[in-house]
């Protein structure tokens, strides 16, 4: 049995992880790859296209139910679905109370230890909540789990500071283990320059851009159906893009040790496409009556 | 004889030497020679600090001093540890406050009362289920006057509301329920949880009974705080009280129950035992009520028939004569016990290291005996208590702040003291040393220690410690002097 190729998908909140990964992993499914998703999430919202459902029954909600998780079989939390692609949710609480962190790690380890890695897998692809907030949510990516991380990014501001932030995240891990950064997947939300951008931050990150989905509203229709793109419409042209990001990542070697960028790096880079303004030293600190009065003189 | 200021300062130097030069730097900040004219601490010790990462310490932590010192003692409350089984199972019944009553019935203290957290409790919060348990108790035990929640470390963790619960189920059950942010990693030792659980009185408990008028107070009403009973102390300290014309309408904690603490409001003053962990609790009722309180120390006759005078001086003439004749009625026992004890204990060199009050509240009491107490330190004092020490101890003695276990076998190698008085962590390592060692904290299963009675235990466990003839059996028959001779005639 081949190595599993294990793959962590990171990125700012809503930039589309999960609708990325679901539409990837069936460009997968369809090349024959046997595929499961961990939905890392206590939304649990990473399977749903795959599943046609709602949402899916999570780890820690049946451990709370049973009991404990001691109590839970393997086939009571994993689901196929299209192309059998095999789902898992680890789950976790409602916003405000509890641990999620803590649920995302019970969630692995009782997948770990009931062998859920044992089954003839080509890859696991982990779908992570937004922000690497805590230890919890790092547990993918360290020692024995996920090598291959894929970051999704926009050519926005915000999303690429998210980027740069779960690099340097990747890079605590990657001097204590194998977890290397595979590239960034450029989720189009159709700014300015947008692909040349993310080329470039790549290239600063030492890694690549290792695709540039467009914006398509078929990615919608579908989701509305609670499908993947490729499942409702093979012919669209968006699943032509799905599978070409599977290919790539089937091909992909460049596993590296990022090189985050620092503050001014990252703003430099944003001044010169263009998406921030350079810096006034002068109005730093100053109030609107001060800059009135200052005006008036 | 002891040290003076000079050869003390020496030996710290020579113990420091060993530490790399930064926690050196630090340590020394907590060690010093005694100078009894000082008044004020702050100068020349370091105290309420972090201990340094790879060194030994002796604290405890947060919880340790809300749920252990504080609330434990209190009777007729079910005292909840919220979080995973441990911390309350390891702290069960281990303290020796006694109660009077019957467990289950009207007192609840030797019993581990627990949310048992697993990790869906974690995961998904803890919140119903604390909601339930305190409404299962309260059918379970339904004479219990109040319950407490004690946040063990994932409470805090997870950012669990327990004052919500807290607020919803006393109104289910119609008794007080506390919440108690004891989490065990916050602040530096247990001080941090006495000082949550004495807020937590002040904000869920204290003003209970305030619209309540139907408690007839009296000229002569006092509140015991800061004693816990440990073996009895309270008890030994009560019947002095009421001897000299006092009526004792509380005890905080031990043996104390809700009404007590709540109607303490009427008390005329305020004795405090333990200044460290009621401190807080006594300031706010002074500022609250108006209500005085004063430090005394009932350890051996000397400090005890000083604080008798001293708390007799707030009354009328009535409360300074019964004082007088009760200071004159135990003094025969008090001789006669001196007389018994001191020449089998005179000169004897004491090495104590406890907790936040009786390295200094003891002193006293092996004076009586003709003891020299040559060094003291605190788990976890701070510089106010250090302020009230200087007076204490001779000059030159040596003090340590949250001394590591290195430091202490290193003072107690140096000045080879007769005995050492710490706890049961220190004991069995100076046990292995040959030292005599009594712990300090739960009087070695006996006690009490506190009041007249309590004199009279303290000096038989001090003399049965000391000279126990199993210190003379330390070394086999052939290793002892004079082996040589019993090899030369056999």
């Amino acid at each position: 049995m081949a190595m599993i190729r294990q793959c962590a998908i990171y990125g700012k909140g809503g930039i589309g992880k999960s609708t990325t990964t679901q539409n990837l992993v069936a460009g997968l499914a369809a090349e024959g790859k046997k595929v499961m998703i961990v939905g890392c999430d206590p939304k649990a919202d990473s399977t749903r296209l795959i599943l046609h459902a709602k949402a899916q029954n999570t780890i820690m909600q049946m451990a709370a139910d049973a009991g404990t998780v001691e109590d839970l079989e393997l086939d009571d939390v994993l689901k196929v679905g299209y192309g059998g692609v095999r789902c898992v949710e680890s789950g976790g609480p409602e916003p405000g109370v509890g641990c999620a962190g803590r649920g995302v790690i019970t969630a692995i380890n009782f997948l770990e230890e009931e062998g859920a890695y044992e089954e003839e897998l080509d890859f696991v692809f982990y779908d992570v909540l937004g922000d690497v907030v805590c230890g919890g949510f790092a547990m993918p990516i360290r020692e024995n789990k996920a090598q291959e991380i894929y970051i999704v990014v926009s050519g926005e501001m915000m999303a690429m500071y998210a980027a740069n932030n779960i690099a340097k995240g990747i890079c605590k891990y990657a001097t204590s283990g194998k977890v290397r950064l595979a590239g960034l997947i450029c989720n189009s939300r159709k700014t300015d320059r947008e692909a040349e951008l993310i080329e470039a931050l790549a290239a600063k990150m030492g890694t690549q851009m290792i695709h540039f989905v467009p914006r398509d509203n078929v990615v919608q229709r579908a989701e509305i159906r609670r499908m993947t793109v490729i499942e409702y419409d093979p012919t669209a042209k968006q699943a032509d893009e799905y599978r070409e990001l599977a290919r790539k990542i089937v091909e992909n070697k460049k596993l590296v040790i990022p090189t985050p960028l620092t503050m001014d790096e990252l703003e430099d880079l944003l001044m010169e496409f263009g998406i921030l303004d350079e810096e006034d030293e002068s109005i730093v600190g100053k109030t609107a009556a001060a800059e009135a009065a200052l005006c008036a003189a | 004889m002891s040290m003076n200021r000079q050869e003390t300062e020496q030996l710290i130097q020579e113990v420091l030497e060993v530490y790399p030069e930064a926690t050196g730097k630090q340590r020394a900040k907590h060690l010093m020679a005694n100078d009894s004219s000082l008044e004020k601490s702050n100068k020349c010790i370091v105290a309420n600090k972090k201990a340094l990462p790879g060194v030994m310490t002796a604290r405890g932590c947060a919880y340790a001093g809300a749920k252990g010192v504080v609330w434990g003692p209190v009777k007729d409350v079910l005292n909840i540890s919220h979080g995973p089984v441990g911390c309350g199972q390891f702290s069960r019944a281990g303290r020796r406050n006694y109660v009077t009553g019957h467990s289950g019935v009207n007192i609840f203290n030797d019993i581990n009362f627990t949310s048992d957290f697993q990790e869906k409790d974690v995961v998904f919060g803890g919140d119903k289920k604390l909601a339930k348990l305190i409404s299962e108790l309260d059918g379970l035990f339904p004479l219990a006057k109040g319950v407490t929640i004690q946040s063990e470390c994932p409470i805090g963790l997870i950012g669990d509301d327990i004052e919500a619960v807290a607020k919803k189920s006393a109104k289910e059950i119609g008794k007080v329920v506390v919440p108690v942010r004891c989490e065990g990693f916050r602040g530096v030792s247990q001080s941090l949880g006495h000082h949550v659980a004495n807020d937590s009185l002040r904000d869920w408990v204290l003003h209970g009974r305030d619209d309540d008028q139907s408690f007839e107070a009296t000229p002569y009403d006092v509140a015991i705080t800061g004693d816990y009973n440990i073996g009895g102390d309270a008890w030994s300290s009560r019947i002095l009280l009421e001897e000299i014309g006092l009526r004792v309408i509380a005890q905080w904690s031990g043996d104390g129950s809700i009404p007590e603490m709540q109607t303490t409001r009427h008390a005329k003053l305020n004795l405090l035992h333990c200044y460290r962990s009621m401190n807080y609790i006594s300031r706010h009722m002074e500022e609250k009520y108006g209500i005085p309180w004063l430090e005394y120390n009932f350890f051996g006759p000397t400090k005890i028939a000083e604080s008798l005078r001293k708390i007799a001086a707030f009354f009328d003439d009535t409360i300074k004569e019964n004082a007088e004749r009760v200071i004159a009625k135990y003094q025969p026992t008090m001789d006669a016990i001196v007389a018994k004890y001191r020449p089998r204990l005179e000169g004897k060199r004491v090495l104590l290291f406890v907790g936040g009050l009786r390295p200094r509240h003891v002193i006293g009491a092996y004076e009586d005996l003709g003891m020299e107490v040559i060094g003291a330190g605190y788990e976890f004092a701070h510089n106010d208590d250090y302020d009230r020490t200087f007076k204490e101890l001779q000059d030159g003695a040596l003090i340590y702040d949250d001394a590591t276990s290195f430091e202490l076998e290193s003072f107690v190698e140096r000045l080879k003291p007769d005995l050492i008085g710490s706890g049961i962590k220190e004991k069995y390592v100076f046990h292995k040393m040959g030292i005599p060692f009594r712990q300090m904290h739960s009087w070695d299963y006996s006690g009490p220690y506190h009041g007249y009675d309590g004199f009279a235990i303290f000096a038989r466990d001090m003399d049965m410690t000391i000279n126990n003839p199993c210190w003379q059996k330390l070394k086999a028959p052939w290793q002892r002097a004079g082996a040589e001779t019993l090899q030369a005639v056999a």
